[in-house]
Order: C-alpha cells, then structure tokens, then sequence
C-alpha cells in the first residue's frame, strides 16, 4: 500500500497543484494551542510537519528558534510532542504528519525507543536535520523497518554524485534546500534558478515526491508552484509570534495564513 | 576502546570521524557537507605540502613568537614544598594565548582556499581578537560571534578585536556566552559558506575542526619536549602535565606529543570549570558525570538534560564556559589515559592570587583553574616530581572581573 506521505502528493497532483507543507513546533505556544493549530490548519495543508524543539538549533533562522524557545520554555517535552502527533492523528487519520528536529533529542531518547513512539503514534515521517547522509544510513533502515519515511535533505552545495547516492537511499519524499542559508532567510535566488536544479533532482528518479523548503513566504510561493510540494515554515512561526504579541488568536491567524498560501498555489 | 601509538591523536578516528567510535563524528546539515568535506580534502594536502608548512613556521616563529619560555616557579615551589612546579607559559605568545596557533593556521588555509572571509566564535574573547589579528595580517574580512554576555565581561579583548578592523557580531540567544555564538557562527556559514571560511576556536565542532585545531596547537607540546630535554638531558621520569580544559584546544596541544608515554611516567590533568561553589551550574562535562550527546556537530560528553536540551553553564572564565568538550578528550578519558577534575571559581580566583604574589607571571581565568590543580596536588608529590602548568593565557582581559572579585587593579 502506498504512503500517506505518497497519497498526499498524488491527491495535489490530481488537483494539477503542489503540495502544501507546514512547520510549527510543538509545543508554540503551548501545548494545547500548538495541536489545535495543528488541526486546524490541516483543513488546507496537504502534510504537516511539526518540530520537536531544540535549544542549540544550527540550521534555524531567527522565527524558528524564537518558536522552539518559546515552546521549550513553556514546558514541552519530547513525550509531549509524540501525545500532541497522536492526539491529531486521531481525528486526522488520513493526514501525514512529519516530525522534524536534531538527532540529540533522538540519540537521548534513544534511536529504537523514538521510532517505536513514532509508531505507536501514527507518525509517517521524520526530518533529522543534522544527520546527513552516509551518516544516516543505519536510521534510515531502521525507519524503513517501521514503515516510517525517513526524508533525504538535498542544498545546492551537493554534488552530483553524491544526490545519487542520496535519491538511491531516499524513500518517498526528498526535501531540496532552495538555497545557502537557514530557515526563514529572504529567497536570495531567483526561482527559475531554484526550479532548473530542482528539476536536476526530479529527473534522477521520477517516482520520488521532491520538494522545496527555505524562504517560501506568501510573496515567493507561487512563483515555484511546479515543485511536487513547497514548505513553508518560517512565515508561519513568524504570524504565531505576531499574534501572541498583539494579543490576537493564533489558531485564526495561522489558519487564515496558510489558506492563503494555497490559495496561491491552486 | 584503545589508544593506538605512533599515530597523531587527531588522525586517530574512523572513517566517520568518530575517536573510539562514538566520539566526534561531524553532525552538520546537508548544506555544510560540501564545504566540510573541501576542508577535509584541502587540509589533507596543506598539512604534507612542505611549502605550506614552511610557511606556518615561518608564521609560528616570526608572527606568534614561538618557542614560548618553559620557566620553574620556585618561590612558588618552595611556598608549596613537595613537587617542583613549572610553567610553560603560552601566554607570551602573540595576541597573549594559545588561541593565535589555530587562527594563525586558518587565516593560512583560508588564503589557501582562495577565500575572502573569515568568520569565528569567541568567548573569553581571545580565539576573536587572534583571529582578528591574523585575519589584519593576512588581508581577510573578519567576523567574530560572540555571546552578548561575553562581550560585556571581556571588554578588553573586544577592544583589540574591533582595533583590529572585525566586526563583532553579538549574540542575544540563549545564555549568551560561547554555547551561543558558536550556533550563530555555524549558521553563518551555512549562509555563506561559498565565500566564507569558518574557524571553530577550540578543538571542538564537526571532526574536521578538531583536527584542524589540535594540528595547530600541538606546536606547544613539540616546543615542551624540546625544552625538557635541553633542561633535564632526557625526559624526567615523574611529570604530571596539567592543563585547563573547555573545549580543549590548549590542553591537547600541550599534551599531543605525551600521550604516547606511560602515564605512569607522564600523567595527564585536565582541569574543568566547576563554576561558583554554591551553584549547581558548571561546565565540567567530563569531570561531573554527563552522558554523551550530540553538540555543534560533534559527538561528546555534555552537560544536558534528560531529553537533550543542553544545559546552561556558569564559569567565572569565559573561556571554560562551555557545555561540550572535544571528543579527543573523551577518548582521552575512556581510555583512562588523560585524568580530568575540575576547579570552582574560588579555587581558581585564589590561585590566581598565589600565583601572581609568588611570581612574575600573570595567568588569566582559564590556566588559573590548572594552577589551582596544581597547588592541591604539589604539597603531596615528591621533590623530583616535575608538575607543568600550561599558563595559557594572560589575565589583562580579566581586569574587570579580577578588580571586581579581589579588589586588584
């Protein structure tokens, strides 16, 4: 049987449209606020991908720390994160959701220990951004055991030989980082330059559902409509920040942000 | 898990970069992969390029000043009676620390890499201001990261960093000291690591850095065994070498050129920061009982919670303020080769006090805390016992703090 995360993408391609991914941390601002986000966006995301948050994160731009800060001075745990994933899956049971952090928080936990939790709380992948391939070999087979999706990150600093062995090892979804920077840095390439390498990804193996993340925002999103999915993180953390600042209701604002961003993109 | 012989400790690891199989290894997201690896292949040929390491001795003894002197502290000695107590003192090295080998080395490799920028972190502020320089002296744009907090209580080396033409970039993250800056400085350079290189200013962060470092560092143990033999005629039977360790960079390379000795013969200390007496806080990973975790791209002991949040430290130096240690350090310790303990603030303040009264000699924070050692354990130790302290650092940049803690001026 095909994947969720498989599913999703063949439901956009259907509609002739990328998919919608989304990034919250969970746990921001609470518990309780970050799931009912969580919910409630998933009326328009295609795949949410929620952040176990860590406090030395070297690949996140500044909205994503100040979320992951945020959550983690709130209280949250890693067991809260996997309690929040299956609460969702309960009333979303056909949407992917992706956990996505730094392998610490898995190596504590410990690799066999995590998976098992991801299991038995209907996670369908999972994004470790610090653990690189070749290095993420035997975690990638251990995933695969489980019938979770272990996805691939590709940049533009990787070389040709080396996407090979990465698509090889890759299972249903490759995640392409636009361009040299953190997340929720300003897209300081153009997007034809961002869809020509993409497309360098796409033809090595047609099968795999590639998307792009990295300073997608309302403003860029439409322009790189032709990828199989677009994420976007960094604009959502930022509206949550605004919203608790202005005192105003975060779940309505997300929600309304990210409707828009499909809209852009239908 | 063995020490292998005959092998530089830094060449020690596997082929993914791990010392012992679980120590090191490089962490890095996908973006910094190409650039790590161009650095691992291009410090690979610079290190049996003769040029090149004509050059860095050209540099290590007209630019930083090497041989650094190898003093007996007798007023000291006597003071304590039992061991007899030396410094080498690293600290009359250019820029006044240890820290200008490694910078010295990267501003080289930069060039090398046909690079314009240099970015760095910093926390007591001395691996900045040598990077600053060597960057003035090599014509390379500068950056230093460094933690809010550090920035406030090493006002003197910032000066010099600035003086020298680097931007200091602050960081506000977290608990503002090396911890941070370090992730600033990494996530930096995956912004811009087409044109930029980046040095780690320990001997910790992806294993690439700690080799490049402990390459570097090392010029002081090949400085020592010179000196100990033109001093004693051979190697003196009972040495204990003791050196401070944050991350670890002047303690492996004080050490690099011993570790293939019995330790019975020469024994290896490294001191941690214990922090205040009364605070639970430190930042003595391997002398305080931590599990191994994932830091900066680097496998070690550190100090973290249960889930892997990683602490927050407290340490009187900036220096030692770290929560990570090198993974040759962990090796170093689980192969029981190097023992490791820690001193508090007090300890370190005292012996700072003892040092300068007794002799003419000025050591900062950091080697205060190897003083501190030393002064504990020479009362105990035979006359012919030979105790080395790396005095690794001058203490101007602690003025404020040493004025603010004991009244000195």
């Amino acid at each position: 049987m095909s994947s969720l995360i498989n599913q999703a993408f063949q439901n956009a391609r259907n509609e002739n449209r990328p998919a919608l991914l989304t990034y919250t941390v969970a746990g921001d601002n609470t518990k309780k606020k970050s799931l009912e986000i969580l919910k409630s966006i998933s009326n328009h995301a295609d795949i949410c991908e929620l952040g176990f948050p860590h406090n030395t994160p070297i690949a996140d731009g500044g909205q994503i720390q100040t979320s992951a800060y945020r959550a983690i001075k709130n209280g949250i745990k890693i067991n809260d994160v996997f309690s929040i994933a299956k609460d969702f899956k309960k009333t979303k049971k056909n949407k992917p959701i992706i956990l996505m952090g730094y392998y610490n928080m898995i190596f504590q936990y410990s690799e066999n220990k995590f998976l098992e939790k991801c299991k038995k709380s209907k996670v369908d992948g999972l994004i470790v951004v610090d653990l690189p391939y070749p290095e993420n070999k035997s975690f990638s087979t251990k995933c695969k055991k489980r019938g979770i999706n272990f996805i691939q990150l590709v940049s533009p600093t990787t070389s040709k030989i080396r996407l090979k062995k990465i698509i090889k090892d890759s299972h249903d979804m490759v995640y392409y980082i636009s361009m040299l920077s953190t997340t929720g840095g300003k897209l300081k390439v153009s997007s034809r330059k961002i869809l020509e390498r993409y497309s360098k990804i796409k033809n090595q193996n047609k099968s795999k559902n590639v998307v792009i993340g990295f300073g997608i925002t309302e403003k860029t999103i439409k322009s790189l409509k032709k990828a199989d999915g677009l994420v976007v993180g960094s604009a959502i953390c930022k509206e949550i920040t605004n919203s608790i600042n202005r005192r105003q209701n975060t779940v309505t604002n997300v929600t309304s942000i990210v409707k828009r961003l499909k809209n852009k993109i239908k | 898990m063995k020490l292998k012989r005959g092998i530089p400790l830094i060449d020690q690891h596997d082929q993914y970069g791990f010392w012992g199989g679980k120590f090191g290894g490089s962490f890095i997201p996908e973006t910094l992969k190409k650039p790590v690896d161009d650095l691992t292949n291009e410090f690979k040929k610079l290190r049996k390029d003769k040029k090149f390491l004509k050059k860095r001795d050209y540099y290590f003894k007209n630019y930083i000043g090497a041989p650094t002197s190898f003093v007996k502290l007798n007023n000291l000695t006597n003071q304590l009676g039992g061991a007899q107590i030396w410094a080498k003192v690293v600290s009359e090295a250019n820029g006044g620390a240890h820290k200008i080998y490694n910078a010295t080395v990267h501003a080289l490799i930069c060039k090398a890499m046909g690079k314009k920028y240099i970015v760095g972190d910093t926390g007591a502020g001395y691996a900045g201001k040598m990077l600053s320089m060597a960057a003035k002296k090599f014509g390379l744009k500068c950056k230093i990261f460094m933690g809010a907090k550090d920035i406030k209580r090493q006002k003197p080396n910032c000066d010099a960093m600035r003086k020298n033409g680097a931007e200091i970039v602050p960081v506000f993250s977290g608990s503002q000291t090396l911890v941070d800056a370090v992730s600033e400085c990494m996530r930096y350079w995956v912004s811009n690591c087409d044109n930029t290189h980046m040095c780690v200013g320990s001997t910790v962060g992806p294993n690439i850095f700690v080799k490049i470092c402990g390459w570097s560092t090392a010029q002081i143990s090949r400085e020592l065994k010179l000196q100990l033999k033109s001093e004693f005629k051979k190697i003196p039977n009972k040495i204990k070498l003791i050196n401070c360790v944050g991350g670890g960079s002047s303690a492996y390379g004080f050490w690099s050129e011993f570790i293939d000795y019995n330790k019975k013969k020469i024994e290896l200390i490294g001191v941690e920061a214990g922090g205040p007496k009364k605070s639970k806080l430190h930042a003595a990973p391997l002398s305080r009982k931590t599990k191994i975790g994932i830091l900066h791209g680097a496998a070690s002991y550190v100090c973290q919670n249960k889930e892997g949040q990683i602490n927050e430290t407290e340490s009187i130096s900036a220096g030692l303020d770290y929560p990570g240690v090198s993974p040759m350090h962990c090796f170093l310790k689980d192969t029981k080769r190097a023992r490791y303990t820690y001193a508090t603030d007090e300890e370190a303040l005292n012996a700072h006090q003892m040092v300068t009264k007794y002799e003419n000699l000025n050591p900062s924070l950091e080697p205060s805390h190897a003083f501190a050692e030393a002064i504990k354990i020479a009362p105990k130790l035979s006359k012919d016992t030979i105790i080395i302290v790396n005095s690794c650092g001058d203490a101007k940049k602690d003025r404020d703090i040493l004025r603010e803690r004991l009244g000195i001026k």
